[in-house]
């Protein structure tokens, strides 16, 4: 029982797993109709599933996404990029755009989402290239997109809101026919699995825990920390361009001034809630994961609970200090030491006991 | 090398020339740019940069940033971040003047009630970032959350300040001798300069001064180099970060009086992306997100260089919004560059390309 406890307290996905676990707890005892799901038919009548539990996944599904590319950056680089939503408005224009030149068909569909991973990957590349190379500090280099970033994403649209409707679209932002779960959380989950495939199969996941940790171990081990830091980057950029395509879809128009506005403060608040440390080194993907529907439900909960939508952020704000009061190193260390004293005072009652 | 003695007596007539420092350096080059881009703009565009008011608006217009970029300076140099300055103005501006309509406040207590938003939220952000070692960035996250949540909670409607004293106190205008503009007419319009410029001057020499002159000022310099040297120096880590964060608070709160003052009206849009723009403010200005390097007169230049540019790029005809934040963005990846690039040079080897005044000391010495 102690070491069961020890091993939780220690695991990294220890408090967000917590925290999670009272959001849900607080729901129930509120209304405990909360996490039902109904069946339901849908506008273009299909059956599908409805209820909190599924728009929580549904809704975290682009933050959760752009998480994993964050995940990454973080561990690799010992800082967070703030320019992801940014290039996602410049994804997303580069997605619509292809698609209003041509006849929305799968293989054009493929090839917007392809191109707008590209471009994605260039730009995040940009910033890869500056924090790699030139050694500037995350958060500076993507300063410059995150303020340009949205004014790009202006310039390919021509300064107007272009809409793009399709069943297809609707099928990728929505439901697919047949099937009663959301595509976003069918994505989401196809991309984890590959971004685990990834990790498991290749040293990726170890490397670029490697060079946060230590950038000269790293070198001095033959793995060098810029190719590393690029990957990061690239791999973000494609994060970037999936979350900014679903987004584009779920609402049919994109618009470069509120396509994922603040999402990167919500990512990054997602990496953090997740246990991963903002300085770099060791992470865990699921945490992030998890913290992005932990932020998520929040908000869902906050909500139903009829708070106005531009109150949401100080209530949102309250919860987070107190996660991260709980998960910060000092508060942790003086949990762990007063647990310590109360156990061993026990275990010597109880040695006293038997020697009595 | 030279003894001791001989140093003393000739300390005056032969003070042997030091390399200049980065901080020195990084705070010339932005000095220059924004001097360089001024006369260029006046000698091409001519018209309203050749207008003193249209120079003394950058600062009408800017005081808070500049203000609140002070703040930001300090927390930088201890290795910090903040970016709940313009979440913090919002809520200034939104409380004062629900207070002053609604409350029958009085100017005094709406002053107060400024300094008191900021110190609360520096008190909020100095415990749990010195103390209980969070990570700044999170903190100050949650702290602009909490405040551009609290303004909406405060008041959803933007408001506007009908208060008699206090617009008594928003008029008021202080006149240039001397500088002023021939209008259509023909009648001279001297250059007045609003109540809040003076209050972002004497900011920026008050923290200039502790930043320079004081002991918490140099401590502050040595946590952000290298806060673990610091620590075996004896100095006391936490309470220079706790206080850092407790003066940008506070700088954080007078920046939303004087936003107030400036726009008399309280509005949950208000400093929209003032955070960001403290951020480039003081990375144009020489300030290192590492720590340990900066300087808040550079800060202050730095402001007036991206709000230069701003009126650079309206000036010569690209009215459209997109254009000034793609040139906000060129600019910031120029100095970016070329910090990253003088610092790198400075530090490495490539120092014969350096002239000499440029070569740090350290590798003067040795080489001598």
């Amino acid at each position: 029982m102690g070491s069961l406890f020890k091993k939780l307290t220690r695991s990294q996905l220890a408090i967000p797993l917590f925290a999670l676990f009272l959001i849900v707890i607080f729901n129930l005892i509120r209304d405990p109709e909360f996490f039902s799901i109904a069946i339901a038919t849908n506008n273009d009548g299909n059956t599908v599933l409805t209820g909190n539990l599924i728009s929580i996944f549904n809704g975290a599904s682009a933050v959760a996404i752009l998480s994993i590319g964050m995940t990454l950056i973080t561990s690799s680089c010992k800082g967070q990029d703030i320019s992801v939503a940014a290039m996602a408005a410049i994804a997303g224009s580069v997605f619509v755009s292809v698609l209003r030149s041509n006849e929305i068909t799968i293989p054009v569909i493929l090839l917007a989402f392809f191109l707008s991973c590209v471009v994605a990957a260039l730009f995040s590349l940009f910033n890869g290239v500056l924090v790699a190379v030139f050694k500037i500090q995350p958060m500076i280099a993507t300063l410059i997109l995150f303020s340009a970033g949205r004014s790009i994403a202006y310039w390919i649209n021509g300064g107007a809101t272009p809409t793009v409707s399709s069943p297809l679209l609707t099928s990728i932002g929505g439901f697919i026919p047949g099937i009663p779960i959301p595509t976003p959380i069918i994505i989401m989950v196809v991309f984890l699995i590959l971004i685990t495939i990834v990790l498991r199969l290749t040293n990726l996941g170890l490397y670029t825990q490697v060079v946060g940790i230590s950038e000269r171990t790293a070198h001095m081990n033959g793995i060098s920390p810029v190719r590393i830091k690029l990957i990061a980057f690239i791999i973000s950029g494609v994060c970037v361009a999936t979350a900014g395509c679903i987004t584009v879809c779920r609402i049919g128009l994109i618009n470069h001034e509120t396509l994922l506005l603040d999402a990167e403060m919500d990512v990054i608040l997602s990496v953090a809630i997740g246990g991963n440390a903002l300085s770099g080194g060791k992470f865990n993907i699921y945490g992030s994961v998890i913290g992005a529907y932990i932020i998520q439900a929040l908000t869902v909960t906050l909500y139903a609970m009829k708070v106005p939508s531009a109150a949401v952020k100080a209530y949102k704000a309250i919860v987070i200090i107190v996660i991260v009061v709980f998960s910060s190193p000092v508060v942790k260390d003086f949990v762990f030491r007063t647990y310590k004293k109360l156990f061993k005072k026990q275990a010597e009652k109880e040695v006293q006991a038997k020697a009595a | 090398m030279k003894k001791g003695k001989d140093l003393l007596t000739e300390k005056r007539r032969k003070k042997p020339r030091e390399a200049i420092s980065n901080t020195n350096l990084l705070m010339t080059i932005t000095i220059c740019t924004f001097i360089g881009m001024y006369m260029i703009a006046m000698f091409v565009w001519g018209g309203g940069f050749l207008n003193p008011q249209q120079f003394l608006d950058l600062f009408n217009n800017n005081a808070f940033l500049i203000i609140i970029a002070c703040g930001l300076t300090m927390i930088m140099i201890s290795g910090g971040i903040d970016i709940s300055g313009g979440g913090v103005t919002a809520l200034v501006t939104m409380a004062c003047v629900v207070y002053l309509e609604d409350h029958g406040g009085t100017v005094a207590g709406s002053i107060f009630m400024a300094l008191g938003i900021g110190l609360f939220f520096g008190l909020l952000h100095g415990i749990l970032v010195a103390y209980l070692e969070i990570q700044p960035f999170i903190v100050t996250l949650a702290g602009m959350f909490f405040a551009r949540g609290m303004v909406t909670i405060v008041s959803i409607a933007p408001r506007t300040a009908s208060h008699e004293a206090f617009l008594n106190l928003k008029q008021m205008r202080i006149t240039i001798p001397g500088l002023g503009y021939y209008g259509k007419t023909g009648i001279f319009i001297p250059a007045q300069i609003e109540l809040g410029v003076v209050i972002a001057l004497i900011v920026v020499i008050a923290v200039a001064i502790i930043l320079k002159w004081t002991r918490f000022g140099r401590n502050l310099y040595a946590v952000g180099g290298n806060s673990h040297s610091a620590l075996t120096l004896g100095i006391n880590v936490k309470r220079t970060k706790f206080y850092a964060y407790l003066f940008a608070g506070i700088l954080s709160g007078i920046g939303g009086y004087v936003y107030l003052l400036h726009t008399g009206a309280g509005d949950a849009a208000n400093a929209t992306q003032a955070e960001m723009q403290a951020i480039a403010s003081n990375i144009i200005g020489g300030t290192l997100l590492t720590g340990g390097v900066g300087n808040v007169i550079g800060t202050l230049f730095g402001t007036l260089s991206l709000k230069t540019i701003t009126n650079i790029v309206i000036a010569s005809g690209l009215t459209k919004p997109y254009y000034q934040s793609i040139t906000t963005g060129l600019m910031l990846c120029f100095f970016i560059l070329l910090q990253s690039v003088i610092l790198a040079v400075r530090e490495k080897g490539a120092i014969e390309l350096l002239p000499e005044w440029l070569r740090p000391g350290k590798k003067d010495k040795g080489q001598g």
